[in-house]
């Protein structure tokens, strides 16, 4: 690791002000940023810690979950909240990572890294979240822009996280074999956003939503909707655990699982 | 240089470190507590669990000065002060769950958190899926399981409460 | 006179679990050394380039750096030594290119040493690593051993045509050649080995240090065996004598084979200490073991077996490449040859086999013995071959094995390689192993899992293993540069209790508890009372290290020699106290006994006498009560079993699941059973690891794809199920305990069992490992494999 310096405001303007210096970068759990950090890929002036910021905790309304950013993966997972209002969210949250991941790890961090094969984004975009930051609120939709891109400004910084309440949701996982991490994610959802197909771990370009599951799926919801659906292999990623045209195939039947799933 | 405070293992330290500096460098470098390992250098082997505030963590992916003002429990400071072993680790030495012993000081403390988290009870898949944090590479993990298996019996005995 | 039965056969808890389930072992990056420095190595990202220049200037000028060396300055010290010469069929002797501690003037893999950097602390060692300015011209490179033998094929070492580094071969090719002409059939088989890094959960480590007052250098390292590493390091790089240099082992984290070895951090923390009157330690991270600890296996071959219309084996035929990385480690020349080709008859009684191996270098990290070395790819190969043999014939798996079994009676049993087998059942392994696994259950069980959509498969292995390795008369004509005897030094104190000096190293095996055992059962006094003492050079009088499932049969054996000489000494003390003649003495207990009467000495007593001896036949015996033996095994020994995996399969997504294992195994007496379950559990794990996660996986120009844990698949807890193991032991009849060994029986029995499973699941002939999902599902659906 390069050394830098530690900085860990007390207020979102101090923290707004702390990333304004040149590759400054901010730290949530820090479950990404240290492995980077510690490969030598990142050389940041400062890191700013956003654990002084308050920004954890869950508010469930009758149509709406909102997570604080800095709310852990396990947090969301054990929220009996989350599990009656979005039961898919609290078990996607319960399966990021290994455990010691989820003590640690944010909402936040999760979305503001945007990993291809991360797996909140795949219930943001599915459920059409709202993304709210030091300066706005941003639509799922509009927010994520490929892998590890966002919508997101340097200075600006995730509060928290808004998820419509859909009447049907889940998220099912194949993983790595090898780093656990999502080779292809599924996030199915049947709400107020209408209905919706998310996909992580398999494009190139990060989450991505998928016109034919979802025509299939607003039209019968159900797994056999499905079957024969392609997928195009054109954008997938490929690598030594998974070609392409495996991860195709993949989509279709983990996004097969989850509609039998979420019932 | 930032300055740390932390509680290890019930005893206060404060401690001049870089800020790149991790929290397992910390525990291992400025306090000799060599009992956390490290297995990896992306976050995947679970050598270095420690708690932090009671929960488990991997000590290699979390930096020393983000540890500051908490209390932090190594598998040095697991045993009560008299020395009585935490029911985790003499199932650990009755199922026979090391051999070469590097894993088990992580794996003991990750299994600990797991215990702790799930009083309802684990079964033996639930403890397999558990330990996705945690490598061994001696045991095949058979006796691992066997011996959290045991341990959350004891831990979870009203007498252990 | 113990409460609790702690002797031979007996479980015990380890002794030395106090200390790991404390967080207080002591493994090598535990220890620290007062002024001590830092190395980095700086590593080739480069499979094959010349090296055009490097500049140390910026590096040396960081804050920090005490030194940056590059193999200018090592110029002076030797490369690493192979501890094994094979000489090729026309007689001539391998080709062993220099192996530089850094690299000259060339490297040849990625993660090839250029240069180390050593400073005040690691970071900034680190930090100066990067002010390196190496200046590199890639090369063409290869990373298979079928690209090193095309011809044109890129030359990993100037003038070593088609890259080859021996071609060997055992047995008699006229009378295969002649049996296959008559054979009923002949089944071939082609199949690959898949490389494996072992990653033992600790990284190694190196720490050297020197004292410039005395001139003595101690190098504190992982390895499995300090003597090997103080012979090689001081006798061919550093030319220090014996006396001057230490090598410690403390607690290891592991190793299966792959500490084994000296590697070049070993020699130049050592040398650095000696030129900066400083310790210097280097600690590898994971990564970094990734390109620099010796990886596994790594063969492709083509096996041949001839049978007449019943199955019966009438001639069996391989041909063997063996990717030996970019230069030859330590024992890797050995491990394709000795500890594969002599083990291709297995179990069976094929009359005639002949093998032919080749050896060629790649621009690959180094592959020398990991968990089975050399014994895996026999039983893979075999037990594949055997199952091969059976569907073509539209025979069952089991009956064709029965039918070419050695029988009970035909031991002791020369097979055509060259060894000849001492004692086996390997009926009864099978029968205990079939009925552990309900064998017979299996169609019913296949049936429900269709209902559920699922494949199930079933999977069996009946192989042989030759390990407590070795005759050093044997071995030496073999091309081995070292002796494989062991050597114990027992010494009983004068109050009774017993320090055992051994040269095995345990690297988890829990040799505190099983030795200890021993010695309080032969020696008749309590566990508690012995302690072993391993892992130094500057205390243990020499020693050959642990691999091979040695250390029980070899290691023990010498100390079981030891205590004989203790008793033997013992007697006549005793006969002198007891006023009796030595002949009339009887050791039984801990109690030396005039035999008949009730006139009786405890060890302990003989103890006292020995070192204070004031009644003592002085004239006759020297004082004390301290022995030391050498003990040089007759023959290997010849652990073997049965081994039956059940498998269900996704046919969706490819992905296998092992629904059980099942491990009957024959290991000779057993000291301890806890820890031998616990050891075969474990290498049944790198078993299955092999068999359908693990693959250290090139590209073609020898760029590591799977460089970490992020991508080399270890096994976790929810790959595995639980593994059920039991023995059907017979005796080893040349060793005086008939211990045959135990560390790898789980490692070598075990692929075969898995991927017959996988193959009987899917209904194929034959699959390569690793069984990914990704392969599983292609072959499912016809692709092309991946």
């Amino acid at each position: 690791m390069y050394d830098f310096t530690y900085a860990k405001p007390a207020s979102l303007a101090a923290a707004t002000a702390a990333l304004a210096t040149e590759d400054a970068k901010a730290m949530a759990g820090g479950m990404t940023l240290i492995p980077v950090l510690k490969q030598r890929l990142n050389k940041p002036s400062v890191v700013v810690d956003l654990s002084g910021l308050g920004l954890t905790g869950i508010t469930v309304t009758g149509d709406s979950v909102t997570i604080g950013a800095m709310t852990t993966h396990a947090a969301v997972a054990a929220s009996a909240e989350v599990k009656r209002a979005i039961p898919a969210l609290a078990a996607l949250a319960g399966i990021i990572g290994d455990k010691e991941v989820r003590h640690r790890g944010t909402i936040g961090g999760s979305l503001a890294n945007n990993d291809p094969a991360a797996d909140y984004p795949a219930a943001a975009l599915a459920l059409g979240a709202t993304i709210t930051t030091s300066k706005r609120a941003i639509h799922a939709d509009d927010y994520f822009q490929g892998m590890f891109t966002t919508a997101l400004e340097a200075d600006e910084i995730i509060t928290s996280v808004s998820f419509p309440v859909p009447a049907k949701a889940a998220y099912e996982k194949f993983k790595n074999p090898a780093s656990r991490y999502a080779m292809v994610g599924v996030f199915v959802a049947k709400g107020p956003a209408g209905t919706r197909v998310a996909i992580t771990g398999a494009g190139q370009g990060g989450v991505f939503r998928h016109a034919g599951f979802e025509a299939a799926l607003a039209a019968n919801w159900s797994a056999a909707a499905l079957t024969g659906v392609p997928t195009s292999d054109a954008d997938l990623n490929s690598d030594i655990h998974a070609s392409a045209e495996y991860r195709a195939h993949l989509c279709n039947v983990v996004a097969r699982r989850a509609v039998a799933a979420a019932g | 240089m930032p300055q740390v405070t932390l509680t290890v293992n019930g005893k206060s330290a404060t401690v001049e470190v870089e800020a790149r500096t991790l929290l397992v460098e910390l525990l291992r470098e400025k306090l000799g507590l060599t009992g956390t390992h490290i297995g990896c250098d992306t976050s995947q082997c679970g050598a270095c669990v420690v708690h932090v505030d009671g929960v488990s963590a991997k000590s290699c992916t979390m930096l020393a000065v983000q540890a500051n003002g908490c209390a932090i429990t190594t598998i040095e400071g697991l045993a009560a002060a008299d020395g009585t072993l935490h029911p985790m680790q003499e199932m650990f030495r009755e199922h026979h769950a090391l051999q070469c012993g590097f894993c088990t000081p992580g794996m003991v403390m990750a299994a600990v958190d797991l215990v702790n988290s799930n009083p309802q009870g684990l079964s033996e898949d639930e403890i397999r899926h558990g330990l996705e944090g945690n490598l061994c590479r001696c045991t095949g993990y058979h006796n691992i399981v066997k011996a959290i298996d045991a341990a959350q019996g004891l831990m979870h005995a009203p007498a252990a409460q | 006179m113990n409460a609790v039965f702690e002797g031979i056969g007996a479980s015990p808890r380890r002794k030395e679990d106090l200390r790991f389930i404390s967080g207080r072992g002591n493994y090598t990056d535990d220890m620290n050394r007062p002024g001590q420095t830092y190395a980095i190595i700086k590593r080739s990202d480069r499979p094959h380039a010349k090296i055009i220049a490097i500049d140390t200037a910026a590096a040396r000028a960081a804050p920090g750096v005490v030194a940056v060396y590059t193999s200018t300055d090592l110029a002076a010290i030797g490369g690493l030594p192979c501890g094994w010469q094979i000489h090729s069929k026309d007689g001539s002797p391998m080709a062993e290119p220099k192996h530089p501690i850094l690299a000259e003037g060339k490297v040849r893999h990625v993660g090839d040493p250029i240069a180390v950097v050593i400073a005040e602390t690691k970071q900034q060692a680190r930090d100066a690593a990067e002010l390196l300015h190496i200046d590199l011209e890639d090369l063409p490179s290869i990373a298979t051993v079928t690209d090193a033998m095309k011809p044109g094929a890129p030359e990993v070492h100037d003038g070593i045509a088609g890259n080859q580094c021996y071609d060997w071969h055992l047995g008699d090719a006229d009378a295969v050649a002649a049996a296959f002409k008559s054979a009923h059939k002949v089944v071939t088989l082609d199949l690959e080995n898949n490389r494996l890094i072992p990653n033992a959960m600790e990284p190694r480590v190196a720490l050297g240090d020197y004292d410039r007052f005395s001139g003595d250098y101690t190098l504190y390292t992982t390895s499995q065996n300090p003597h090997v590493i103080r012979l090689l390091m001081g006798a061919f790089v550093l030319g220090l004598p014996e006396h001057r240099l230490r090598v410690v082992a403390p607690d290891v984290g592991g190793g299966f084979g792959s500490k084994i070895y000296h590697y070049a951090e070993e020699a130049i923390v050592t040398w650095a200490a000696g030129k900066l009157a400083r310790p210097v330690k280097w600690t590898a991270d994971r990564s970094e073991s990734f390109m620099s600890d010796a990886h596994g296996r790594d063969h492709v071959s083509t096996a041949q077996m001839a049978v007449d219309a019943d199955g019966k084996f009438l001639a069996m035929k391989v041909h063997t490449v063996a990717n030996m990385g970019a230069y030859l480690s330590t024992f890797a020349p050995a491990v394709p040859t000795y500890l594969y080709a002599t083990l291709l008859a297995g179990t069976y009684t094929t009359p005639v086999i002949y093998v032919e191996v080749k050896a060629v270098f790649t621009n690959t990290v180094p592959v020398d013995a990991y968990r089975g070395a050399g014994r895996p790819e026999a039983s893979f190969l075999v037990e594949r071959l055997v199952d091969t043999v059976a569907l073509e014939l539209g025979m069952d798996r089991v009956d064709i094995r029965r039918r070419n079994f050695i029988p009970r009676d035909a031991f002791p049993y020369q097979t055509p390689v060259a060894l000849q087998y001492d004692s086996g059942d390997y009926f009864a392994t099978l029968d205990a192993a079939m009925k552990s696994a309900d064998w017979a259950g299996f169609p019913a069980r296949k049936a429900e899992a269709k209902a559920r959509g699922k494949l199930r498969g079933i999977g069996i292995s009946t192989y042989l293993e030759a390990c407590g390795i070795a005759p050093s008369k044997l071995v030496g004509q073999l091309g081995a540069r070292a002796g494989l005897y062991e050597v114990a030094n027992v010494r009983v104190h004068p109050t009774g209790s017993i320090s055992v000096f051994t040269g095995t190293h345990s690297h988890g095996q829990g040799h505190e508890t099983t030795f200890a055992q021993l010695v309080a059962d032969q020696l008749g006094v309590p566990l508690s009372q012995v302690d072993i003492v391993h892992g130094d050079t500057g205390k243990i009088p020499f020693g050959m290290g642990t691999y091979g499932s040695r250390s029980l049969a070899v290691g023990g054996s010498a100390m079981v020699k030891a205590m004989d000489k203790i008793i033997a000494k013992g007697k006549k003390i005793a006969a002198h106290l007891l006023e009796a003649s030595a002949n009339d003495i009887e050791f039984k207990n801990g109690v030396f006994s005039v035999a008949g009467t009730d006139r009786s000495k405890t060890l302990g007593e003989i103890a006292l006498t020995a070192y204070v001896p004031h009644n003592y036949p002085i004239e006759e015996i020297e004082p004390g009560l301290d022995e030391t033996a050498f003990y040089d095994p007759a023959n290997f020994t010849f652990p073997g079993g049965c081994h039956i995996c059940e498998v269900e399969i996704d046919p969706e997504t490819g992905v296998t699941t092992i629904i059980n294992f099942n491990a009957v195994d024959d290991v000779g007496r057993v000291v301890n059973p806890m820890i031998v379950e616990g050891q075969v559990q474990g290498g049944v794990a790198q078993g299955i690891g092999q068999a359908l996660l693990e693959n250290a996986a090139y590209d073609a120009s020898g760029q590591l794809l799977s460089g970490s844990f992020m991508d080399y698949t270890m096994p976790r807890a929810d790959d595995l199920s639980n593994i059920t193991v039991g023995t059907e032991n017979t005796m080893c009849t040349h060793n005086p305990l008939g211990s045959k060994g135990c560390g790898e029986v789980g490692a070598i029995g075990s692929p075969p069992a898995v991927i017959g499973a996988v193959c009987d699941a899917l209904g194929i002939r034959h699959m390569n490992m690793p069984a990914t999902p990704q392969k599983v599902w292609a072959i499912i659906n016809g692709r092309p494999a991946a």
